[in-house]
């Protein structure tokens, strides 16, 4: 997507996509897991700029769905509900999924509106556009539309 | 309609701002798209495919609509109208009334004039900002324990009234009195009212705002009498919903009726559509926990019409500030409609959509009756706001519904690359205009370039017969969430 925002390392990134006056995210990995993680950062930065959040907190999260899909929206709705009930934000996290659960950490600290500017609160993840595939290559690519 | 087809040599004009869908495969009934054909040649292809959707779902009534400020949502367009039978299967849809529940717009009157705030206009806006909780991020004064905030949950603005915040005289100018009736807060979360528990009284963030607006061009001098519109005075107008809990019912919900609706035998085209039957258990759990999500908009926008009258009376004491009018724009409310020669109620979804009973309706305030409901449009911090009121026809039209907004013609992230929030409070500041908000970044998203033309939109749903313009508004002080 050429006017994309993205953020690269190795097979892990994550970017987004325009939708309208929500966020399409996208998240990229070498694992479903890393994939998981990535597009949760794409989640963080349709609010702030994820490099300006400390990863000094950790919130672990633990969800569960009948499928890869349904799952993802669980994984990123239960960071919204983190976010908004701890007044925190994000920017580190790390997934271990065991057939329908998810197990999720997150770092991060108390919003510091000087600091991180943060442009709009996730209201929620949508099914809109909603994908998690693995690619011919191995690697792992999830998409989903949030609404802000 | 699937993905890839092209819409544009269906579609037939049936009225000079009005463009019929005709049904095809599982749509049961036809779309139709209000617009002139600018507004429409330009519409998302996505939205055809959204309104034909909508249209395939069971016990759909007459057609499936789109204002002429629709967008690409999620499931529904954004500016999508459809209503639903119970007595032909009809479902009610989590996705159709979107996360923010009941967002809307309340305008009260001031009886200022422009200089009286020109003359206090920065100190004022820096006592709003202060006072009006604003951005990611933020707590109200008002933290509700369990039992408050079920009381909240049934009362909506009543029960804010009752708590000291507005006056009575302010819930008839409410949809619904004010308290949305049929609300159960046991069907609300406790996962939702934990999210709510210091969000009460707070604006948001994202397009949600405050605005001090001066009223310009009158366009319907009858109405705008009515309306207590003067040119050359000031309103103050208040764009926001239901806050954290609204967004977890629609999160749980949208979630429970994906799931459940292949076992009430509905094909979802696109899952986002999640819905459940009018008549089933889950469909009654949510209709019941929407309706709290509505009193809990409604006590929101009552709590800061409170805190702004706080403001305006130790600057301004000679002000009273009235409320107008208060509109919800993403709802599901049962409604009496004429069918056929008939009447039928019907669960009207509005997404993006603003309720615009004409003259006569008898849900309207003895003192609105012979005018209609005020339609309150809301603007993009630099452009202009509407003021407009329902018609009779309107009930034939799209049943009573109007558009919203200006809608957004730019993303959020493409917005972020064609501006800076600094320039554009700067920008906005020479036009007269001040901006206050925490989030520079926010600012740059919500630049007023980034929303359609609001003018044309408006001017689109008059031409349409959906509602008649009465007034314009153009903004003084914008607080921004």
């Amino acid at each position: 997507m050429s006017d994309a925002l993205s953020h690269r390392k190795g097979h892990n990134r994550w970017e987004h996509f325009p939708h309208g006056a929500d966020a399409g995210l996208r998240g990229f990995g070498a694992t479903r897991e890393a994939a998981f993680a990535q597009i949760a950062c794409a989640l963080i930065a349709a609010i702030t700029d994820p490099p300006e959040v400390s990863p000094i907190e950790r919130v672990t999260v633990t969800c569960s769905a009948p499928d890869d899909e349904t799952l993802l929206v669980e994984w990123l709705n239960a960071i919204v509900f983190e976010m908004a009930v701890r007044g925190m934000l994000f920017s580190r996290f790390a997934v271990q999924i065991s057939g329908t659960e998810l197990q999720g950490e997150a770092w991060g600290e108390p919003i510091d509106v000087e600091k991180h500017q943060p442009a709009a609160e996730v209201k929620g993840v949508t099914y809109t556009a909603l994908k998690v595939q693995q690619r011919s290559d191995g690697t792992w690519f999830c998409q989903c539309v949030a609404d802000v | 309609m699937r993905e890839g087809e092209l819409p544009w040599s269906q579609l037939e004009q049936i009225g000079s701002a009005e463009w019929r869908l005709p049904p095809t495969g599982p749509m049961r009934v036809p779309g139709v798209i209000f617009g002139n054909r600018k507004i429409v040649e330009a519409l998302d292809e996505k939205v055809f495919e959204q309104v034909a959707n909508v249209a395939a779902l069971p016990g759909i009534v007459k057609a499936s609509y789109a204002m002429p400020d629709a967008h690409w949502g999620y499931g529904f367009p954004i500016g999508g109208v459809a209503a639903f039978d119970p007595d032909s299967d009809g479902v009610v849809s989590a996705g159709g009334v979107g996360f923010d529940i009941s967002c809307g717009v309340r305008t009260l009157l001031t009886g200022l004039d422009v200089a009286a705030i020109e003359a206090v206009k920065r100190p004022l806006a820096d006592a709003l900002f202060a006072r009006i909780p604003a951005g990611v991020g933020s707590t109200g004064e008002v933290t509700l324990s369990s039992a408050e905030m079920d009381a909240m949950l049934v009362g909506g603005g009543v029960w804010a009234v009752a708590q000291g915040f507005g006056d009575a005289a302010d819930l008839e100018r409410v949809e619904e009195h004010g308290c949305m009736p049929g609300a159960s807060p046991e069907c609300v979360s406790e996962r939702a009212k934990t999210r709510q528990r210091k969000e009460t009284g707070t604006l948001g963030s994202g397009n949600h705002y405050l605005e001090v607006q001066a009223i310009g061009e009158i366009f319907d001098p009858a109405a705008a009498a009515a309306f207590g519109l003067v040119r050359g005075q000031v309103v103050v107008t208040i764009h926001c919903g239901s806050r954290g809990l609204g967004h977890q019912v629609g999160t749980e919900f949208l979630r429970d009726m994906a799931a459940a609706a292949a076992t009430y035998g509905i094909d979802l085209p696109d899952r986002e559509l999640a819905c459940a039957p009018i008549r089933s258990a889950l469909g009654d759990r949510y209709l019941k926990a929407m309706r709290a999500a509505i009193n809990c908009a409604l006590a929101n926008r009552q709590v800061l019409t409170h805190l702004t009258r706080e403001v305006f009376s130790a600057l301004l004491p000679a002000a009273h500030l009235p409320l107008l009018f208060d509109v919800s724009h993403n709802t599901c409310k049962v409604e009496t409609h004429e069918i056929d020669g008939g009447t039928r109620q019907l669960y009207v979804h509005r997404k993006g959509a603003t309720r615009a009973f004409g003259p006569g309706h008898p849900d309207l305030p003895a003192a609105l009756r012979d005018t209609g409901q005020p339609v309150l449009i809301g603007g993009s911090m630099g452009t202009a706001s509407y003021v407009l009121a329902g018609t009779i026809e309107s009930a034939g039209l799209a049943f009573s519904s109007a558009c919203h907004g200006a809608g957004r013609q730019m993303s959020r992230h493409q917005a972020r690359k064609h501006w800076r929030g600094r320039a554009v409070v700067d920008e906005l500041a020479d036009r007269g205009v001040i901006i206050c908000s925490p989030s520079a970044r926010g600012v740059a998203e919500e630049a007023p370039g980034a929303y359609k033309d609001v003018t044309a939109v408006v001017d689109a749903t008059a031409r349409a017969g959906l509602a008649r313009k009465v007034a314009r508004l153009r903004p003084l002080i914008c607080i921004k969430g």
